[in-house]
């Protein structure tokens, strides 16, 4: 069971005299549970998802983010992994390192990318991180003798690389197909380009199925539920409830709303307010949230402050 | 072939050695395009007096033109000088002879070959000491099943001694005359092999004639000229060039590239091409379509120092349609400069022009395009659309359209985007597990999408593979 924490996170935009953001969040996410992240507008909850990812637009400028992982989480690493490797410091990596390491995130605005199937994306990212996920286990002597090994050529330009456990087309497509029916997405989904044309919804839902694929140890979803009808929220909200019973993923779910709570019910429900988490508590929480807004939470944290 | 070299090789023993010495750069021989050279060159090939002719009419045509020196925002052009020309062919021949062996290629050109993966047997063949065993054998097999047809595919120098009358009508004459410019006048006076195809009325190729490693193995093909002949509704798909940088000895490359679209036919020309950097590609590609006849331009450009090329249709007949696809790559320090020409002079005729081009790392890309509508082509339409992508902010794309429209009912459609490779896109593909590079280079394979469509797949993965080695900076 791998275990995300966040000790006293503050960012800031990335730029001279960028706006302080994040303000000393914490935070401990399991796989296997579902945490709901709230707050009114501008409260840090998306910065908080994308610093955890590593987008360069944000400067840490204090605390931590560990990743800490147990025997399950390295059963696909064919060796003992030791000690030093089980612990990873995610402020030292880059972002693909870190979707190695099994972190997800789920975009609001997914990027549309013209002339790249989702087909191709797909395997090509579930192999890009197999590949990274070996080197990042890997023993540096064994690597150094790889990388000698592999300073050649042995295939032709017409075959192209094939290397050795990456999965392969037709394995790949089954499963593609697989992952599409849970999310009850229509077949030709796998052929049009990443996002480009995709309605909100089928965004959202495009989102979820990455992550179905890629079997993350914490997904950070970031306002999955906006912008859905009330069937596209269902089918998402089964892929998230399925990603943990499933996979054993680990949810942070950063919404406005109660609306999906209704589907996917949290474990753990969090208040952010001016950048830091100002309440947390079960699921009840965030039906008083609904009801009541945010106005006095922030009461409180004035009132210790 | 071997009487050419081997007189060549006599003639310039100080050129030789001069190359050898200073290797590939600043090489100072004996200047001047003269007469006589023309003459050694057309009799070493064993050609006709006409073309001699020919030859030497372009010749004096180039002496007489000036450079093009006064487009806005050209690539410069002050390092090639029209005086040295000559002595930049031989080293070709030199080359030729002296790479048997692997192990003479230069560096840069054999690590480009190991990047993009190319066995052994290959690289031989690149070499240029298996290619012409190892092209003949494909090349024959093909020619035995066309041949039935009537079709004809074989060297230029061959098409002059064994199709003279096709050649002579056709040849430089009505579609890229000398004339032209500077640079296809200079074609003309010493153009050297490329490829003649024929295609006979109503004949269809369903496979497309290919000329891939052809031109390394027959030399000179850095004035190589095609001449493709397709009658009333035939149907052929040529398609040109390797995707391995050319060994360029010198830096000039200006090809001839003439196309004949017969009533009712369809030609679809597609070339992946990637010159070394320190070439200037300067050549003129022109297609002549008659009615109903429908002509496409696909291409792939890459690397150069400098190229200039604008592969123009004439749209002669009613109903005749014209289909350009071109994707531009520039680097550090490169300069391309390419578009298309479109001349709608007849009614009922349409033209379509995709052009993708890719900047990094300081490069400069232009889309520099004509569509002249002509009075009296009513009804016609065309279709602008040209994309430029950019790494960065040192890098620059231009997009000069320019349109003469001489008939008011036409239907004329322009547009540009330029947009720099977005940071959200790059972290997105980043969040699924692609590094920095591999991400950058999906975005890039998916821009240049509509172009490897259109190319059968070995091509397409090879555009694929030299744009991702560009990317890189590791080609040489």
């Amino acid at each position: 069971m791998a275990t995300l924490q966040i000790n006293n996170l503050h960012a800031k935009v990335a730029e001279e005299g960028g706006e302080t953001i994040l303000r000393g969040v914490d935070l401990e996410v399991k796989s296997g549970e579902i945490h709901a992240l709230m707050g009114p507008n501008g409260s840090g909850k998306s910065t908080t998802a994308k610093v955890i990812a590593g987008h360069p637009a944000y400067e840490v400028t204090d605390g931590e983010i560990t990743l800490v992982l147990d025997d399950e989480d390295v059963a696909d690493i064919d060796e003992d992994v030791p000690p030093e490797k089980r612990e990873w410091d995610l402020l030292d990596l880059e972002p693909n390192e870190r979707a190695a390491l099994g972190i997800f995130l789920g975009f609001q605005y997914p990027a549309e990318i013209e002339g790249v199937t989702m087909t191709n994306f797909l395997r090509q990212a579930l192999n890009a991180k197999a590949e990274e996920r070996e080197e990042l286990f890997e023993d540096e002597d064994e690597a150094e003798a790889e990388e000698e090994e592999d300073s050649g050529y042995d295939t032709s330009p017409m075959e192209g690389n094939v290397d050795d456990g990456e999965i392969g087309v037709a394995e790949f497509q089954q499963l593609l197909k697989e992952k599409m029916e849970l999310l009850d997405m229509d077949e030709k989904f796998a052929q049009r380009y990443l996002n480009a044309g995709f309605s909100g919804g089928e965004k959202k839902q495009n989102e979820v199925l990455q992550a179905a694929i890629l079997e993350p140890a914490i997904a950070v979803l970031d306002e999955i539920d906006s912008g859905l009808d009330i069937d596209r929220l269902q089918d998402v909200s089964e892929g998230i409830n399925a990603l943990r019973d499933e996979q054993g993923t680990g949810v942070l779910q950063i919404t406005h709303y109660q609306r999906i709570l209704d589907y996917v019910e949290p474990d753990h429900v969090h208040v952010m307010i001016d950048g830091e988490i100002a309440q947390s508590g079960g699921a009840d929480l965030a039906k008083k949230l609904e009801d009541e807004g945010y106005d006095w939470v922030r009461e409180q944290v004035y009132e210790t402050a | 072939m071997s009487s050419d070299q081997d007189h060549l090789k006599e003639t310039d023993t100080e050129a030789r050695f001069e190359f050898k010495k200073e290797e590939r750069s600043s090489f100072q021989a004996e200047k001047g395009l003269t007469e006589e050279t023309i003459r050694v060159i057309s009799e070493d090939k064993g050609e006709p007096e006409w073309m001699l002719k020919r030859r030497l009419r372009a010749l004096e045509q180039f002496q007489k033109m000036p450079m093009p020196t006064d487009w806005p925002g050209q690539p410069d052009l002050s390092e090639v000088d029209v005086n040295e020309i000559i002595p930049y062919i031989r080293p070709d021949v030199e080359t030729r002879e002296s790479v048997d062996d692997w192990t003479d290629l230069p560096d840069d050109i054999k690590d480009t070959f190991d990047k993009l993966g190319i066995p052994e047997a290959e690289k031989n063949a690149l070499s240029g000491v298996g290619a012409q065993y190892e092209s003949e054998v494909v090349y024959q097999n093909m020619q035995e099943q066309w041949e039935e047809k009537g079709v004809i595919f074989c060297n230029m120098d061959e098409a002059v001694r064994e199709h003279e009358d096709l050649v002579r009508e056709h040849f430089m004459t009505k579609c890229v005359p000398p004339s032209d410019n500077k640079f296809a006048a200079l074609h003309g006076a010493i153009w050297s092999g490329g490829s003649f195809v024929y295609v006979p009325e109503d004949t269809v190729v369903e496979m497309p004639v290919q000329a891939y490693f052809r031109m390394n193995s027959e030399g000179m093909g850095q004035f190589e000229h095609t001449l493709i002949i397709a009658e009333e509704n035939s149907e052929v798909h040529y398609i040109e060039g390797c995707s391995a940088p050319k060994y360029s000895a010198f830096n000039l490359h200006s090809g001839g590239v003439e196309v004949f679209v017969g009533e009712g036919a369809h030609v679809q020309y597609s070339t992946v091409q990637n010159w070394s950097k320190n070439t200037y590609n300067l050549n003129t590609k022109r297609a002549l379509v008659e009615a109903d006849g429908r002509m496409e331009w696909i291409s792939g450009s890459m690397g150069s120092k400098a190229t200039m090329l604008y592969p123009a249709s004439i749209l002669k007949g009613r109903g005749a349609s014209d289909n350009h696809i071109t994707i531009a790559f520039a680097g550090e320090g490169q300069n391309i400069d390419t578009g298309a020409k479109v001349y709608h002079n007849a009614p009922n005729t349409k033209s379509t022009i995709e052009s993708k081009s890719i900047s990094k790392d300081g490069g400069r890309t232009n889309y520099r395009g004509l569509v002249h509508i002509a009075d009296g082509a009513a009804n016609s339409s065309t279709s602008v659309e040209c994309d430029a992508l950019m790494f960065d902010n040192e890098s620059t794309s231009d997009t000069m359209p320019y349109m003469e429209i001489n008939e008011s009912t036409v239907d004329v459609a322009h547009e540009a985007t330029v947009g720099k490779i977005g940071d959200e896109d790059v972290f997105y593909l980043q969040s699924r597990g692609l590094d920095d590079d591999d991400a950058k280079q999906m975005i890039v394979s998916g821009f240049i999408e509509p172009i490897t469509e259109e190319l059968p797949i070995e091509y397409a993965v090879e555009l694929n593979r030299l744009v991702e080695l560009e990317m890189e900076g590791s080609l040489g």
